[in-house]
């Protein structure tokens, strides 16, 4: 009976912490938020986010795309023609591209690569005193830290789904008329007949709130980061899971919202 | 600000100020003044609750009890609005500089001033070159990044920093920590020359008995959260108190170490 309540308690103590780090991470999303409509701006720190999310995030997103579109059109061709239905080989792959796989692997690059960097950026300026050195100068952290990358991330990572999309279809290209022999205009055709503006927009959501999410966990974990380079990595490592988990979660959550009525 | 102040109200008022880290009391209720264009220097052993103290003051932490008047006004009872106001008028030199290390030394020194007073970034920067040239900085420096400067440099950068905007109220932090015994002085002699110049009050923490002596008008000592002793720099090495005399000797005997050994 003993055990079973200490069993009890610390299931208890568990969901209470996260309920608390929920809390936590809400509040501290709110802050963010609410510091992106208020004045002063810091256009500059907002380009800067820019760039370093979208701009050199860009490589990675895009070499994933390509792969991801090639190996798509070859797995659908052999799996489709168990169906004889090679020709939907176009229209699987855009819809995959287009709807899941663009907004969700250029997340997780980009929380992998830009996430893990703002984790570390901002958990080492925790345990140098950079951010109180900020405070001390007027300046609010929230709003010169995390807001504009979490303006950022809402804002890089449509904008790298739709380079992921292309590159995504022209990896199935590549494969479906080098490889699987098929007709280039035909396949082309075929993609543009079949992919509708939704398919593309909820993508585009997606990804603005899979940025945010990146950018989100970044900050928050790097922004309470402790001690010292054992603090920042451990935030950097959470920054990066967290931001992970948070995409596939999401991702069903918009997938109800989108696509199911 | 200053304007609401009389003669004999100091420019830092602090009385039963507690701080609690969980189960840990660091601050106990201290009791300190500040006169204005005074430099007070508070020595004490590390983990004493220095730094701790000189956060309570800046805002960048929250204490539990106490009151902390700047010219007489109670910081804690303030807005935000107020509170930040009252932060504008004070300035910082940490421990380690906390140089933001993605901005250049000029960005660095000129940061309040495009924060604070939404200065143009021409002006801004013959601003930071003016108070880099203060600190005994060329201009050229300006250019560079804290990472390529020496630990002596980037404390005179930080120390540009924290003057930049003529603060009213100085905070130091360790102000000689890392540095070699004449580099140590220089920087004292660059803070006693700054703080005479603006006519601020200053605030030095320090566990360096010789740069204590250098800056200090007065000094106190913090011991297990309290203000345990306070006078003259010229009384510090004979204070008569056995906690003080222990710390400023360095002696491994005494009423630190034998609380250190229960």
């Amino acid at each position: 009976m003993g055990r079973l309540l200490d069993a009890v308690a610390a299931l208890g103590r568990a969901v209470i912490a996260a309920a608390r780090q929920c809390g936590r991470i809400t509040l501290f999303a709110a802050d963010g938020v609410s510091q992106i409509v208020r004045p002063p701006f810091y256009p500059r720190m907002v380009a800067r986010s820019l760039a370093e999310i979208g701009y050199f995030s860009l490589p990675v997103v895009a070499l994933t795309a390509v792969f991801t579109g090639m190996v798509l059109a070859l797995q659908s061709a052999t799996g489709l023609a168990r169906f004889s239905a090679e020709t939907q080989i176009a229209s699987l792959v855009v819809l995959s591209v287009t709807r899941e796989l663009g907004p969700v692997l250029a997340g997780l690059m980009v929380a992998g690569r830009a996430g893990a960097a703002m984790a570390a950026e901002l958990g080492t300026m925790r345990v140098t005193d950079q951010i109180d050195a900020l405070t001390t100068l007027s300046t609010n952290p929230m709003k010169y830290l995390v807001a504009p990358r979490l303006l950022a991330g809402a804002i890089a990572l449509p904008l790298l789904v739709v380079v992921a999309d292309i590159l995504g279809v022209l990896g199935g290209y590549i494969i479906a008329t080098l490889r699987l022999g098929f007709n280039g205009h035909v396949y082309l055709e075929n993609t543009l007949n079949f992919v509708e503006t939704q398919d593309v927009v909820s993508g585009l959501v997606k990804a603005a709130v899979f940025g945010f999410l990146v950018a989100l966990m970044g900050c928050y974990n790097g922004y309470n980061s402790k001690g010292g380079a054992q603090g920042v990595g451990s935030a950097t490592t959470a920054a990066v899971v967290s931001a992970s988990v948070l995409i596939l979660a999401f991702d069903y959550v918009l997938t109800e919202i989108f696509f199911v009525r | 600000m200053s304007g609401a102040a009389d003669t004999t109200t100091p420019k830092l008022r602090i009385r039963g100020l507690r701080k609690a880290f969980g189960a840990k009391q660091v601050l106990d209720g201290i009791d300190l003044d500040v006169p204005a264009g005074t430099s007070l220097v508070v020595i004490g052993g590390s983990g004493s609750g220095k730094s701790v103290l000189i956060k309570c003051v800046l805002g960048l932490i929250e204490p539990d009890e106490g009151t902390i008047e700047l010219d007489g006004k109670n910081l804690l009872a303030m807005d935000r609005e107020g509170r930040e106001r009252a932060v504008a008028t004070m300035g910082m030199l940490f421990q380690n500089g906390a140089l933001f290390d993605s901005l250049p030394v000029w960005e660095n020194v000129a940061f309040g001033l495009l924060a604070r007073h939404r200065v143009g970034r021409r002006e801004a920067r013959e601003r930071a070159d003016a108070v880099l040239a203060q600190v005994g900085l060329a201009p050229s420096v300006g250019d560079l990044w804290p990472s390529e400067l020496s630990g002596g440099m980037q404390k005179r950068v930080a120390l540009a920093r924290a003057i930049a905007a003529a603060p009213d109220l100085l905070f130091f932090d360790e102000p000689t920590t890392g540095l070699d015994p004449i580099m140590g002085a220089v920087i004292d002699g660059l803070i006693v020359d700054v703080v005479k110049r603006l006519g601020s009050t200053a605030i030095a923490i320090t566990h360096d008995m010789a740069s204590a002596r250098r800056i200090a008008d007065s000094v106190a000592m913090l011991h297990k959260g309290r203000i345990v002793w306070q006078g003259a720099p010229e009384t510090l090495m004979a204070s008569g108190n056995p906690i003080v005399d222990q710390f400023t000797h360095g002696r491994r005997e005494g009423p630190i170490t034998m609380e250190l050994r229960r």
